[in-house]
């Protein structure tokens, strides 16, 4: 067994914690990442990237179907999912290599195995069980990230009964589905089995689908989710799942406690997501943990020395762009303190400004506050929308369903937020951000010149509506 | 190519000053390190010097000329092997951005008059445009607030936070004076517009309120006295005492030791105590930094060193910015009491008063006793009456039981 010695350890090798460890290497810190699993996470290996990758599949076989619109033929149509997944895995697979190639152009000493806080700035690292090295580090980084919550009636078996982990490799193609769960993780598994024909419905507690998305959005996703033939049962709960031999029945209970049974053969569980927080060394510190998630400050520093947590682990958004932003924070946080005089421009995350978006058909893509929030933060707002079925490139790519939104404040012209359903929004929602990061207000957005023929002219429309000058609705 | 010499910033808020005395004069052979002019800020009198070598070629801003922006070309330097011809390349090359200065050159004599301030009036002030259409709306000139964004722009959070109110208020320039007695007038220094600024400012817009109390001074005039027999190397004075027992005390209710920054208030972790020194024309307030972990001869060597910069108007800006609380003590004028003004950022000033003989009663029973009343204002914005209170009680304690200074 070794004594490692490091500047910078960061537990965890996900979109966190490799970004974090790229940014310690750059500024000439000798750092070294902890992985027990795959490196690039979640995100990469069961998340993001393999879920987008399945999507894409879906996607295809969508336009596959409605070739006669485009005035193709396609014929004899059909899927072989055990070569959809093998591609979403390679691609997994071939990123997660990539990481590893960072790694080692940062020169960046990767330990495969389980870490875990023995004392601020020693961490031990074991592999199956066994002790295989001691770290030292004048600064940890930890950044073990999340994973699905799970009920003790709504456990996963991974067999019929699934988390987004069995969902990305099932081992069978569902016939009839129950999604538990209407957010983005959801949405998009709901999504994908009902584009390749199985029967689908969803369940979600809240009276409304996508809850965190505004209002107006998760309105028009509803009505384009049930044209699809997604089954919707908002403001209820599954209260029970009954395991039979080859499928589950399961009790929806509404809110007034009326129950129906629904049997189906794969049920899936996306009811939020849990920080790894255990077995990490967290209560033997004294680094506080509050709902499964490590309370840290703004600059991700959890009040032990030398100790410090970013991304998932946490706590909301759980997003992979949230947790590689805060690994950069906390590095030049770090180096600063420590004399990188030239590292001047450090600011924490302003989390009103992290853009969220889902994959599911159609899109949806916001940031900033819904209209009801914004409202019920006392501004008098200005909404402006403009719909897909008005704008010519959405129309030639076939793809007329969709709606762009916009809230400002009616006194200073703030965008308070951007709220977009349809095609390739989720492309197009880093607009508004740069927008909303640099402040500007109505006017600059409507003195920028958009490209026509684009989807992005929709942007341009929504804002010019917000003031009674939208051109083409 | 001859070296252009501007006007230098002496420190990080010098926008201009004046330029007192040249210490060299055209001609003169200069080599880096030799004091080529003293300068007058605000606060002090410092000496500029060379860092290249060289022959003074033109002197462009003339001895006693006020107000010269920082950045202002003040003099030529040749390099050498250079004669004079090696200057028409400044004459040219400022004539495109400054026809100021290319008559500068031209016609040196006539520049006494207040020189052009090039170098700050073309800045871009970076700011969001939420930031500008805020500061519009709610009539704040966006050149006074302070950024906090990326690379200090201005951003919305900056504009909501700026109170107006800390704009320096005119200073007596529209009072109109009338008097019928004869007068002879004096053009104000640098320093006397300072303290009209900064103190008109102070009482304008922070909310003072006062706090007395006496303090018996028997014990420590009694510690002062047995430490002073003990060396003629030092001479600890009563005010000594009274800055340790101030940056002692600050250290024991750290909620004094702050300063209001309108969305946010600075808690200090170390006592940097100002000390306010009368020189001719003024005061300037020179400061004991991290004084709670000084000793009273560290104390008492350090101010006497700075008073006698400051008398000698060589305080450096270390010297004097950035204290975190301040004492005026005009004891030894023989003032009984008096109130101060809070020198701003600061939340407090304490006013010391003279030590005297008075009569006190104890267990009913009458008892001289050498006394001294001290004031103490706050910035209601920062402090409240309670913490204040608190602030005040453990100064006492520590004056009038000095050993407790040395835990």
């Amino acid at each position: 067994m070794t004594v490692q010695k490091f500047d910078i350890v960061v537990l965890g090798g996900g979109p966190g914690g490799y970004v974090a460890a790229i940014r310690a290497a750059q500024l000439g810190y000798k750092t070294a990442v902890i992985e027990r699993e795959n490196l690039g996470g979640i995100c990469l290996n069961w998340g993001c990237i393999p879920t987008k990758a399945l999507l894409r599949s879906a996607e295809v076989f969508h336009n596959m179907k409605h070739a006669a619109d485009y005035g193709l033929v396609a014929k004899d149509l059909g899927f072989d999912l055990d070569k959809v997944v093998k591609r979403s895995r390679g691609i997994a697979a071939q990123l997660s290599g990539g990481i590893a190639h960072l790694m080692k152009k940062n020169k960046i000493t990767v330990i495969e195995g389980e870490g875990k806080l023995v004392k601020p700035g020693v961490l031990s690292v074991s592999k199956d069980g066994k002790k295989i090295a001691d770290v030292q580090a004048t600064d940890i980084i930890l950044a073990t990230g999340a994973r699905a919550r799970e009920l003790p009636h709504l456990k996963a078996d991974g067999d019929k009964i699934w988390t987004y982990r069995h969902a990305l490799v099932p081992n069978a193609m569902p016939k009839k589905l129950l999604v538990i769960g209407s957010g983005a993780i959801g949405i998009e598994f709901a999504s994908f089995y009902n584009e390749l024909g199985a029967d689908v419905t969803v369940v979600e507690m809240m009276d409304r689908v996508l809850p965190v998305e505004d209002e107006e959005i998760s309105a028009f996703a509803l009505k384009s989710f049930k044209a699809q033939g997604l089954k919707i049962i908002t403001s209820a709960s599954v209260t029970k799942l009954d395991n039979k031999k080859d499928t589950v029945v399961c009790t929806v209970e509404d809110n007034k406690g009326k129950a129906q049974t629904i049997e189906v053969d794969r049920v899936i569980v996306a009811i939020g997501i849990t920080g790894n927080v255990e077995n990490i060394g967290l209560e033997e510190n004294g680094i506080k943990v509050d709902r499964s998630h490590i309370v840290a400050d703004e600059w991700g520093h959890t009040g032990v020395k030398g100790v410090h947590a970013i991304g998932d682990l946490t706590g909301p958004p759980w997003l992979a762009h949230k947790a590689s932003h805060e690994g950069v924070i906390v590095i030049e946080k770090i180096a600063r303190d420590k004399g990188h005089k030239e590292i001047k421009d450090l600011h924490p995350i302003d989390k009103g400004n992290i853009p969220g978006c889902t994959y599911c058909r159609p899109q949806v893509a916001s940031v900033g506050m819904t209209e009801k929030a914004a409202k019920e933060k006392g501004h008098k707002v200005r909404v402006g929308r403009f719909p897909f079925m008005a704008n010519g490139k959405a129309i030639a790519l076939g793809e007329a369903e969709g709606l762009v939104k916009t809230v400002f404040d009616a006194k200073t012209g703030e965008l308070l937020g951007a709220h977009m359903v349809g095609a390739e929004v989720t492309e197009m929602i880093q607009g508004y951000t740069v927008a909303r990061t640099l402040e500007t207000t109505e006017a600059e957005l409507m003195h920028t010149v958009f490209p026509h023929p684009t989807l992005s002219e929709m942007m341009h429309e929504s804002v010019l509506d917000a003031y009674g000058k939208a051109l083409h609705f | 190519m001859a070296i252009e010499i501007f006007m230098p910033a002496l420190s990080p808020t010098m926008e201009s000053g004046t330029l007192a005395k040249w210490l060299v004069k055209e001609g003169d052979m200069v080599e880096s390190g030799t004091m080529l002019a003293e300068i007058e800020t605000d606060k002090a009198t410092m000496e500029y010097e060379s860092i290249d070598d060289g022959v003074i070629g033109k002197i462009i801003v003339a001895d006693g000329t006020e107000n010269v922006a920082v950045g202002t070309l003040i003099a030529i330097l040749l390099e050498e092997g250079e004669d004079a011809s090696a200057m028409d390349s400044i004459s040219s090359t400022q004539a495109a951005p400054a026809e100021v200065k290319t008559e500068a050159v031209a016609a040196p004599v006539a520049v006494a008059a207040p020189a052009a301030p090039v170098a700050s009036t073309g800045d871009r002030i970076f700011s969001s445009p939420l930031a500008r259409r805020i500061a519009a709306q709610k009539d704040i000139n966006i050149a006074d607030v302070t950024g906090t964004g990326p690379r200090g722009r201005v951003i919305k959070r900056d504009v909501e936070a700026y109170t107006p109110a800390a704009k320096p208020a005119a200073v007596a320039a529209v009072a109109s004076l009338e008097g019928d007695a004869p007068f002879e007038e004096i053009k104000l220094s640098n320093m006397r517009k300072t303290i009209a600024k900064r103190l008109t400012e102070s009482k304008q817009t922070v909310p003072h309120f006062y706090l007395g109390v006496d303090i018996e001074l028997d014990n420590l005039l009694a510690a002062r006295k047995e430490l002073n027999s003990m060396s003629d190397e030092y001479k600890i004075s009563v005010n000594d005492f009274i800055i340790r027992a101030c940056a002692l005390a600050l250290k024991s209710v750290p909620e004094a030791n702050v300063q209001f920054g309108g969305d946010v208030m600075r808690h200090y972790s170390r006592s940097d105590v100002s000390v306010a020194v009368a020189i001719p024309g003024g005061l300037v307030t020179p400061v004991i930094r991290g004084a709670e972990q000084k000793g009273l001869r560290q104390i008492s060597d350090e101010t006497k060193m700075l008073a006698k910069k400051a008398r000698d108007g060589k305080l450096m800006p270390e010297d004097y910015m950035g204290g975190t609380f301040s004492i005026s003590n005009l004891g030894m004028m023989g003032i009984k009491q008096f109130q101060a003004v809070i020198n701003p950022p600061q939340a407090a000033i304490l006013a010391v008063g003279s030590g005297e003989q008075r009569v006190v009663i104890k267990n009913g029973e009458m008892k001289p006793a050498t006394v001294m009343s001290v004031n103490l204002a706050c910035d209601h914005r920062a402090i409240d009456g309670a913490v204040g209170a608190k602030f005040l009680g453990a100064i006492k304690t520590y004056l009038e039981h000095p050993s407790t200074m040395l835990l």
